[in-house]
């Protein structure tokens, strides 16, 4: 029972990525998929995605590929350390902007 | 039904009939036999509550900030360094608005280590966002108990329900025990606006910039400075909310009225004794000496002390000559906690009674009454000899 003039204002969103900005900005390491490797890429059908489980800011989507959202993802590289099929390499974000530049 | 027993079954009791769901705590003298009490009660059945044993007081509440949270009424109890090793999540509690109640049976803090009584354990806690509520005997602990859930849930602010340790925790006292038909017209289910459903996800308290933004579906949110407003506006509506409970207690069970502050011979004092807990009842005894004597005094006794409740003091002392405040408490360097609350509250009347500060039974030093008669009586007789600074009454025993 609430009393109507309480609002009670906390610090409550909707979960998803964003909630603490733009984080992709904070990473230094991004995941790169192997889908040669990647179970359901291989498979071609729903299974694993433990990658889309243990992401702590949710930016790996559910599909037979998953893929991440580097505009959030901090490249904190649970989801290399838990792929059972080492499917995710951390690759250093320097270096795939110095080969990005260099091609362009 | 009446009952003979201590303050700490008391609270136990009053836990029962509000029917909290999960409780975790960590023995502390001398708040022990409390959760003792409530381990027993949801042992023997007669309590349908998760009682959960934890290794310590960080644990205890963050059990409950859980249970709270996934929806549950939720208890814990403590005392002195057991309070402060909370502390962390104390202020957690508070800032996520989850209706905590929590009994502290006040003992002094150490170093060097102290079980006695005095107001320092809660004092610490005067600023993290608690509503804090200290009951002066056996019958209020219980009522209080009941009234803090629905206070707790009406404004979805945590309550700390602070009583004196040994005075009050381990004394015997006939109280009344309510009526569990009437509680539960009383008390209605548990109630909190961010409970979680898997059905509805949603952060909790993450990371919160300075300013509101938008979340991952496109609503605005609050920024961290607009929830501290938020939450100090409602800490005082909370004195209004507590005392409209108040009169519903009051209407069902036929006690209560005074919540907030309450007095004893104030209504023609020239001098009034300010206190806090069970020393405003020791008080009464000095006052019918006094009286007795021929001067006016009276002595009120502060319950609410967060959200500090402003018009009640100033109601209460601004028509008197003299008021005096004996505390179990010290901001070292400077003065008592609730003397610095008081004179500020004074401040801008246009007629301001003096005002001294004592302090007194740190530790558990014993309290007599030729000590509170002495101090007020040479506070109402010469009131020019004192200054600003506290006096320390029966240091050197």
């Amino acid at each position: 029972m609430n009393d109507p003039k309480c609002k009670v204002r906390t610090s409550n969103s909707t979960s998803g990525p964003g909630d603490a900005g733009k984080t992709g900005s904070w990473r230094v390491e991004r995941p790169v998929f192997d889908y040669s490797k990647c179970t359901p890429a291989k498979r071609q059908k729903e299974s694993c995605f433990l990658c889309w489980l243990y992401c702590p800011d949710a930016v790996i989507s559910k599909e037979l590929e998953p893929k991440v959202n580097l505009e959030y993802c901090k490249g904190c590289g649970i989801c290399a350390e838990e792929c059972p099929t080492g499917a995710i390499s951390m690759v250093e974000d320097a270096d795939i902007m110095e080969k990005e530049n260099k091609t362009s | 039904m009446k009952v003979i027993e201590s303050g700490n079954v008391a609270a136990a009791t009053g836990v029962r009939l509000a029917r909290a769901q999960v409780i975790a705590a960590y023995p502390i003298t001398p708040q022990t036999p409390l959760t003792e009490k409530l381990s027993e009660l949801v042992e023997a059945g007669e309590m349908d509550a998760e009682y959960i044993a934890v290794e310590s007081e960080h644990s205890a509440l963050s059990v409950c900030i859980g249970a709270a949270t996934a929806g549950a009424r939720a208890f814990t109890a403590t005392s002195a360094n057991g309070l402060l090793y909370m502390t962390e999540q104390v202020n957690w509690a508070a800032g996520a608005r989850l209706p905590l109640v929590m009994c502290v049976v006040n003992r002094g803090l150490g170093a060097p280590w102290t079980i006695w009584n005095d107001h320092q354990d809660s004092m610490t806690q005067r600023d993290a966002g608690w509503i804090q509520i200290y009951v002066n005997d056996h019958q209020e602990i219980i009522d209080t108990v009941i009234k803090a859930f629905r206070l707790a849930e009406s404004v979805s602010i945590p309550v700390m329900v602070c009583f004196d340790g040994y005075y009050l925790s381990h004394t015997y006292m006939p109280y009344d025990i309510p009526d569990q038909k009437i509680v539960d017209e009383f008390l209605p289910p548990y109630y909190y606006k961010h409970t979680l459903d898997p059905n509805k996800p949603e952060n909790l308290n993450t990371v919160t910039m300075p300013y509101g933004r938008p979340d991952a579906s496109g609503d605005f949110k609050n920024g961290y400075m607009d929830i501290r407003h938020n939450h100090h506006q409602e800490m005082r509506e909370a004195i209004r909310v507590f005392q409209e409970i108040d009169r519903d207690f009051e209407k069902k069970f036929k006690r209560g009225g005074s919540p907030i502050v309450s007095g004893y011979q104030c209504e023609d004092a020239e001098f009034v004794a300010v206190a806090m807990g069970s020393l405003s009842n020791r008080l009464k005894d000095t006052i019918d000496r006094l009286r007795e004597e021929g001067v006016k005094v009276g002595v009120l006794s502060v319950h609410l002390y967060r959200p500090f409740p402003h018009d009640a003091i100033i109601n209460a002392l601004n028509k008197a000559k003299g008021v005096v405040v004996f505390e179990k408490a010290i901001s070292y360097g400077n003065q008592g906690p609730l003397f610095g609350d008081i004179k500020a509250a004074l401040y801008p009347q246009a007629s301001r009674p003096f005002i001294h500060n004592y302090i007194i039974g740190l530790g558990g030093r014993d309290i007599t009454n030729n000590d509170l008669y002495d101090a007020l009586k040479a506070s109402c007789s010469t009131p020019d000899e004192f200054d600003d600074n506290p006096r320390w009454i029966g240091l050197n025993r």
